[in-house]
């Protein structure tokens, strides 16, 4: 194997190789080890505080309820923010200077705020400024937190979507005769959705984490939220941080699948141009990159 | 019509944003040398060490920071007795444990930025470095590390960015930065959206200068291929 800092390995290598091996080995066996004293020092190991797991009243009462909630307010953050996304990212290409600034302006403004300031000023504003009921608001404010803050994320996600694209495609639909509406319409949007789609299946990671954020500052009954409650209640805070940490990894392991298995057809497939936005490409959303000269590139979404 | 900031003396509005960029660079700091290591082991030839490093970086980019933050307090810090060497403190515990988990978090991001950009530089580069008779430290010196350090420098100041705004996931915690001081005074005060202003503001000072110098400082080493 050869690869660009590796040369593939000779007699010598191969023994420093083994040395290595064994070395880390050691170290990684040490490091399981005192994590597995210092468990069963705390009594965490107790099958006492493992069984409520096997049982069917922890999922049904406490974590299924819970991450029902943080699905629920992931897809819907989701939904509202494409169309707002798609809207800002459209304007951020137009051709006229008074449309393009203030589209601009606002993606990057929401972009630069950390999504939990976002929450929080929404929750306060439903409570003071609107009827929705105080049992209702923790999701309107979660979801108003997330919609603002990824909205400005996917309009770039959907600009990059749209440059992505060969010259080609818009000389060839004017060259037809249609008008820019008809082109983005017809020819540009439909292409850029494909190549985008693993872009966007990846954001929804981000949203499903940043869910997390609202059941501990305002009290959004999510996943994170509920495993509070079942651990007050089986005095097992150990055990359920491990288990809804694994909760968290299978669900967005299965979206990060997924989004790796689109990009890999739409690389495939013949009828495209091509064009892919993939998976890797969101975190490294940089208005520099994707072809704009006014960005401020003050994105990162991790 | 600001008067209400000046209500808040424990911690001062600049003083709580202080906070944050102090967790920003320590976080930053730390995240930079775990995330290096990491992806050394990553990129390395020993099978061992490079399914460490992937199923680290697969884990921990796929459990929310949220779950992280907590997890150091009330598991860490409480059941598990890991007080930071600060058993008594427990404002400065707080900041270390949030800053211990920003680091655990970000470094998993630090080292997917620095390997892609390892993986940027062309393997022709190196066995051409091997081909004229240089030794691996030299080709790793001379040939492969500037080429990928100037390409790295786009992805990493976004993961910086990111983490300035993932410091105020501090606040569940109860570190006194920004965003609990947000909470706080939109919850007292009768200014919602002045103050919600005033905290965005605060933040696109921030993050703004380090994407701009960032961003032109990237495009101006990129390596032209």
């Amino acid at each position: 194997m050869t690869s660009v800092l590796y040369d593939a390995p000779g007699p010598r290598a191969k023994r420093r190789n083994i040395i290595f091996s064994v070395v880390f080995f050691t170290l990684l066996a040490l490091l399981l080890w005192w994590v597995y004293t210092v468990m069963d020092d705390k009594g965490q190991l107790e099958w006492a505080l493992w069984k409520p797991f096997t049982q069917s009243e922890a999922w049904t009462t406490y974590l299924l309820p819970g991450l029902a909630d943080t699905l629920k307010a992931a897809g819907l953050a989701m939904v509202i923010a494409l169309p707002l996304g798609a809207f800002f990212g459209i304007s951020r290409l137009s051709d006229h200077v008074w449309v393009r600034i203030p589209a601009g302006a606002v993606i990057e403004f929401f972009r630069a705020i950390p999504v939990l300031l976002l929450m929080l000023f929404a929750n306060e504003f439903y409570s003071r400024y609107t009827d929705v009921s105080s049992e209702d608001r923790p999701l309107y404010a979660v979801v108003t937190g997330l919609v603002l803050y990824n909205a400005s994320v996917l309009a770039e996600i959907v600009r990059a979507g749209i440059l992505s694209l060969p010259k080609g495609q818009t000389e060839a639909a004017h060259a037809i005769g249609l008008r820019k509406g008809q082109t983005m319409t017809n020819i540009l949007l439909p292409q850029a959705v494909t190549a985008m789609l693993p872009a966007i299946v990846t954001q929804l990671v981000v949203i499903v984490k940043d869910t997390a954020l609202g059941g501990v500052m305002i009290g959004f009954t999510e996943l994170l939220n509920t495993r509070g409650t079942l651990a007050a209640n089986y005095a097992n805070v150990i055990p359920s941080f491990i288990v809804v940490a694994i909760i968290y990894i299978i669900v967005n392991f299965i979206l990060t699948s997924f989004a790796g298995w689109l990009e890999q057809r739409l690389r495939r497939s013949k009828r495209s141009t091509g064009a892919v936005l993939g998976k890797d490409d969101v975190e490294e959303m940089n208005a520099a990159e994707v072809g704009g000269s006014y960005g401020t590139g003050a994105g990162g979404s991790i | 019509m600001f008067d209400f900031i000046s209500d808040y003396d424990d911690p001062t509005l600049l003083g709580a944003f202080w906070v944050t960029v102090q967790l920003t660079v320590f976080s930053a700091i730390g995240s930079l040398i775990w995330g290096t290591l990491l992806a050394a082991m990553r990129v390395s030839p020993v099978p061992l060490m490079r399914g460490f490093g992937t199923a680290y970086v697969n884990i921990v980019r796929n459990i929310p920071l949220t779950v992280i933050v907590v997890f150091s307090s009330l598991g860490l810090a409480d059941i598990f007795g890991v007080t930071m060497g600060a058993p008594d403190d427990f404002e400065l515990q707080g900041f270390r444990l949030a800053v211990i988990s920003l680091v655990a978090y970000t470094a998993a991001f630090v080292c997917e930025a620095l390997r892609s950009g390892i993986n940027t530089v062309p393997v022709g580069q190196a066995e051409a470095a091997r081909a004229i008779g240089l030794s691996f430290s030299q080709v790793l010196r001379l040939i492969v590390l500037p080429q990928a350090f100037r390409s790295v420098i786009g992805p990493l100041a976004n993961v910086l960015i990111a983490l300035t705004k993932n410091t105020t996931v501090a606040a569940t915690i109860g570190v006194a930065e920004a965003a609990l001081l947000m909470k706080e005074m939109i919850e007292n005060e009768a200014q919602t959206v002045l103050i919600g202003a005033v905290f965005a503001f605060g933040f696109v000072v921030l993050t703004l200068p380090t994407g701009l110098i960032l961003g032109w400082l990237s495009k101006r080493l990129a390596v032209k291929r």
